[in-house]
């Protein structure tokens, strides 16, 4: 691809999970019996108004603030016009000239430093419905009607749309991370893509390397993962390319992904020209977030992921850094490293073991982990997975598996490594003969022998003894 | 016996609180009065039996929710509608103990001048049943003055209170935008729609005023407003009235209804009143105008939901688009249908700015323009519909001119100003409407200038033909 440069702008939907929805006082946390959580507003019944929730608006203020985004004095709700079923009232109240947030950036941290994306802007407004189709036989397949579901109609969206900033794949996937990782940490949304809590989509378009022209874009909707995203990027980049080498051009459309399916083709839609009608929503008055309250929320913001995992990177290498921040293990990791622990091996237990456990990292005793961190090379493989199983659980202590210490003696292992190897004399004449690689099989089998409780090394040392003694 | 032509509601109180007369003895003169009268004017499309309650019988436009009453807004679109909750203005009313006596016809979703765009029928004028009773509020005023509610609720957009209360000959305030709540109110344009009382006197429509007004907060839009005295001075003493030039010369003024208007004038000044000449220009010249592309822009949004998909009328249709289709072109009427091109029209890319945002910008200057007024006036006055009631079918042809019955009242609309109409005589014998416009949240100065022209008129409020 090269002389060719990649535009990448991305629009991001997360749900707020307040208690209750954007605009009436229903709970907020659909997945009831369809239509339990319903009242007037978000069902549209005739002369319901909307009343905007508070939370709503300081939780987009937040996120705003933590985008560096700059906070309107006044802001505006307005109508979005288009007929659906899953839109009760045949318009969305979102934001359009006057959003909540604009003009903020995030640094995305790469191995190759910093990336900042602009954000243009961060806005609240209200999703829609869920609409269900099915078929008399009660399949989805053949659909012959369908029905929707309100519950979900009028959750809190906000809505953050990127400067077309991104010019790889990678990055956008990092930048997607990243949000992710920020939105979850402010409390703000559990974000699963999965359960569509957090939604994008991406717009990508290309031009020759070293130009500024903005090229026709494509819309990719419904990707439901970050590596899914990264992939259909990258087959969209190699696309478009192809296209312009081959002299044609590329047309405007949305390219709609079956989250079902990764492998299949996306289904291609021309882009329509909707005319939403925007107006200023008349049942609403403009938002004037007072100072004080702006303040507040942003005193509320702790160091946010991207600055940790610059600041991480400056002791472990960048890789692990990102690993440990979008993992959410960073704040573990310090406390852990702060009780004693080595850095480096500390990043290992807590990115590669401690992470199987599916462990609660807020659970953790650190002073405790940070002890068998300390000890992993001195007591049994064996004791050490058990203890990392157990290291979650409240009122955990280190100090029984410690005590459990790796047997080195040679009195202790001799009669079984003889054991060992008077039962695999096959394997003792082919190491003689010259294969040495069959030392591994050996410690292995004493490893089985000792349910682990053996010290690798020792067992290494004497197994070379004894198996060059009868050489 | 219980005579409710001459009936008022501080009358109707006074007899319940003396024991002459019981809740449901009230309630039943009532039905009584629509049996007899009712058929002829069809001021109702729903009469409700007795609820019970400790308190006046009261009408309810039919834009205006009732839980469990039937509210159509006079719309093919909601027929057999029936809502799960109370509009504020009702919750305020049923808390009173009022009982609802039934829902009054409208022009559909009040869209109209005369109630003949109801698709249930039109209401007749109780004065001369071959003439409207106004619109869209035609139910709710006709309903009045004929003696078949002691008071109503309307609601206003550009007129739909005065303009109807002019025509009958009784007494309507259009609120103060914000003063009165449109939680559960059929949405027509929401910048502009108030809910108001009707009544047969000033003291009857400020006291129901005091009933529904007030912050809610299923409203953001409402604020609270300062407390209502009844009216009861008799005197103008110290009010300067304006009187706007172009509100009062405007083409198309009947010459009975500006003597009738002049007349009330020199009276205000019996009283002690300052009278003063002077213009709203661009209120009068731009005012229709600008109703007339914002009230049709936020209507087209408003009446988009009546898509069939959860209540009211639905079509077949093959898949989602054809049914949407089939339902609104069955479910709505000449005029909503006309005003909603208009108002997609309006806020359609690439006309927005020239149509709905210069309105916008216009509207700002209207309300400004009624402020400098307001700098040395307490109260403007002119009349409130520059013709009497007009036969039935007359303008119904001619959207135009019916758009012209609301020349007057629109421009105080538009700033969102308080308005209230005072009968103030008889022209060919029909009722002439004395429109009075105030400051923002200035209804007790209405009321007070109001009641004593009211006091001094001597207007006699029940239509000659049913005078015994």
């Amino acid at each position: 691809m090269s002389g060719w440069e990649p535009v990448i702008g991305l629009e991001i939907h997360v749900q707020l999970k307040t208690r209750t929805k954007m605009f009436c006082r229903c709970e907020n946390g659909f997945g009831g019996t369809p239509n339990s959580q319903t009242c007037p507003v978000c069902l549209a019944l005739p002369g319901a108004l909307p009343v905007p929730n508070r939370r709503a608006v300081e939780e987009c203020i937040k996120l705003g603030l933590a985008l560096e985004c700059r906070v309107a004095e006044r802001a505006v709700f307005h109508r979005k016009n288009y007929f659906y079923p899953d839109l009760p009232k045949a318009y969305q109240i979102s934001q359009y000239d006057e959003p909540l947030c604009s003009n903020g950036r995030l640094a995305v941290p790469t191995p190759d430093g910093p990336v900042t994306v602009g954000i243009v802007r961060a806005h609240l407004e209200e999703d829609a419905a869920k609409n269900v189709h099915v078929a008399a036989s009660g399949r989805l397949h053949g659909a012959t009607a369908t029905l929707v579901d309100f519950n979900r109609g009028g959750t809190p969206l906000v809505e953050i749309v990127t400067a077309p900033d991104l010019h790889d794949a990678d990055t956008a996937k990092r930048f997607l991370q990243l949000l992710r990782q920020t939105v979850v940490e402010l409390g703000l949304s559990d974000a699963e893509l999965e359960k569509g809590s957090m939604r994008f989509d991406v717009n990508v378009s290309v031009r020759p390397a070293g130009s500024d022209e903005l090229r026709t874009r494509t819309e990719l909707k419904n990707m439901n993962s970050f590596n899914f995203a990264a992939r259909g990027i990258e087959r969209e980049i190699a696309r478009q390319i192809r296209v312009y080498e081959a002299g044609e051009t590329v047309e405007q459309e949305t390219l709609h992904f079956d989250p079902s399916n990764e492998d299949s083709p996306p289904i291609r839609t021309k882009e329509e020209a909707q005319d939403y009608r925007y107006f200023a929503e008349p049942d609403l008055v403009p938002v004037h977030p007072p100072d004080e309250v702006v303040e507040r929320l942003r005193a509320e913001i702790g160091e946010l992921p991207g600055a940790r995992i610059a600041r991480i990177a400056e002791t472990l290498s960048f890789y692990d850094a990102d690993v440990l921040v979008t993992g959410g293990l960073d704040r573990l990791w310090s406390e852990v490293v702060a009780a004693g622990a080595e850095p480096k091996e500390a990043a290992n237990v807590l990115a590669n073991q401690f992470v199987a456990t599916g462990a609660d990292p807020a659970a953790v005793n650190a002073a405790e982990l940070a002890k068998l961190v300390r000890a992993r090379a001195e007591i049994p493989r064996a004791a050490f997975d058990d203890a990392l199983a157990k290291v979650g659980e409240p009122g955990f202590s280190a100090d029984p598996y410690l005590a459990r210490k790796a047997v080195a003696d040679a009195a202790e292992l001799d009669p079984v490594i003889d054991r060992v190897l008077a039962a695999n004399p096959g394997q003792v004449e082919q190491y003689r003969g010259g294969k040495e690689g069959l030392l591994g099989f050996f410690v292995g089998q004493v490893m089985k022998e000792t349910a682990g409780a053996a010290d690798a090394r020792a067992v290494n040392a004497r197994l070379r003894e004894k198996l060059g003694a009868g050489g | 016996m219980i005579d409710t032509l001459t009936l008022t509601a501080e009358g109707a109180k006074d007899l319940l609180e003396r024991g002459e007369v019981s809740g449901a003895e009230l309630f039943a003169a009532y039905r009584d009065a629509i049996a007899v009268r009712d058929e002829e004017l069809h001021a109702y499309l729903h009469v409700c039996d007795d609820p019970g309650g400790d308190g006046l019988p009261i009408a309810i436009k039919d834009v205006i929710g009732t839980k469990g009453v039937p509210t159509t807004a006079g719309s093919k679109a909601l027929e057999g509608y029936v809502p799960v909750y109370d509009a504020t203005v009702v919750a305020r009313c049923r808390a009173h103990g009022f009982r609802i006596l039934g829902k009054t016809n409208t022009d559909e979703f009040a869209m109209g001048s005369s109630t003949e765009n109801s698709a249930f029928g039109p209401t007749h004028n109780p004065w001369d049943p071959s003439r409207v009773p106004g619109g869209s509020g035609g139910g709710s005023a006709a309903a009045v003055t004929a003696g078949l509610a002691p008071w109503a609720l309307g609601s206003d957009t550009g007129g739909s209170i005065k303009q109807p209360s002019a025509l009958c000959g009784n007494v309507g305030l259009r609120p103060t935008y914000g003063t009165v709540s449109r939680y559960g109110v059929v949405a027509f344009a929401s910048s502009l729609d108030q809910v108001g009382p009707v009544a047969r006197t000033v003291r009857d429509c400020a006291y129901l005023y005091s009933v529904i007004a007030g912050r809610d907060e299923n409203d953001s839009t409402t604020v609270d407003s300062p407390p209502i005295e009844l009216p009861c001075d008799t005197q103008l003493a110290g009010v300067r009235i304006g009187v706007p030039r172009e509100l009062n010369d405007a083409e198309g003024i009947e010459p009975g209804v500006r003597d009738a208007v002049r007349a009330a004038i020199d009276l205000a000044v019996e009283l002690g009143a300052s009278v003063e000449e002077c213009s709203l220009p661009r209120s009068v010249e731009y005012g229709l105008a600008c109703y007339y592309l914002i009230a049709p822009a936020e209507a087209s949004s408003n009446l988009a939901r009546y898509d069939g998909v959860r209540y009211g009328l639905r079509a077949e249709g093959a898949d989602f688009r054809e049914m949407v289709m089939r339902t609104r072109h069955d479910g709505l009427g000449d005029e909503p249908k006309r005003r909603i091109m208009l108002g997609t029209y309006a806020l359609s890319a690439g006309y927005y700015d020239a149509y709905y945002g210069t309105a916008q910008r216009v509207r700002t200057v209207i309300r400004r323009e009624h402020d400098e007024l307001f700098e040395r006036f307490d109260v403007l006055v002119s009349p409130t519909s520059p013709t009497v009631a007009f036969p039935l079918g007359a303008r119904a042809d001619n959207p135009l001119a019916m758009y012209l019955s609301d020349l007057l009242t629109i421009p105080s609309c538009v700033a969102g100003l308080p308005g209230l109409n005072v009968p103030c005589g008889l022209s060919e014998g029909l009722p002439v409407g004395l429109q009075l416009i105030g400051p923002q949240f200035s209804e007790n100065a209405l009321f007070r200038v109001g009641h004593a022209l009211e006091q001094a008129l001597g207007f006699d409020p029940v239509p000659a033909r049913y005078r015994s």
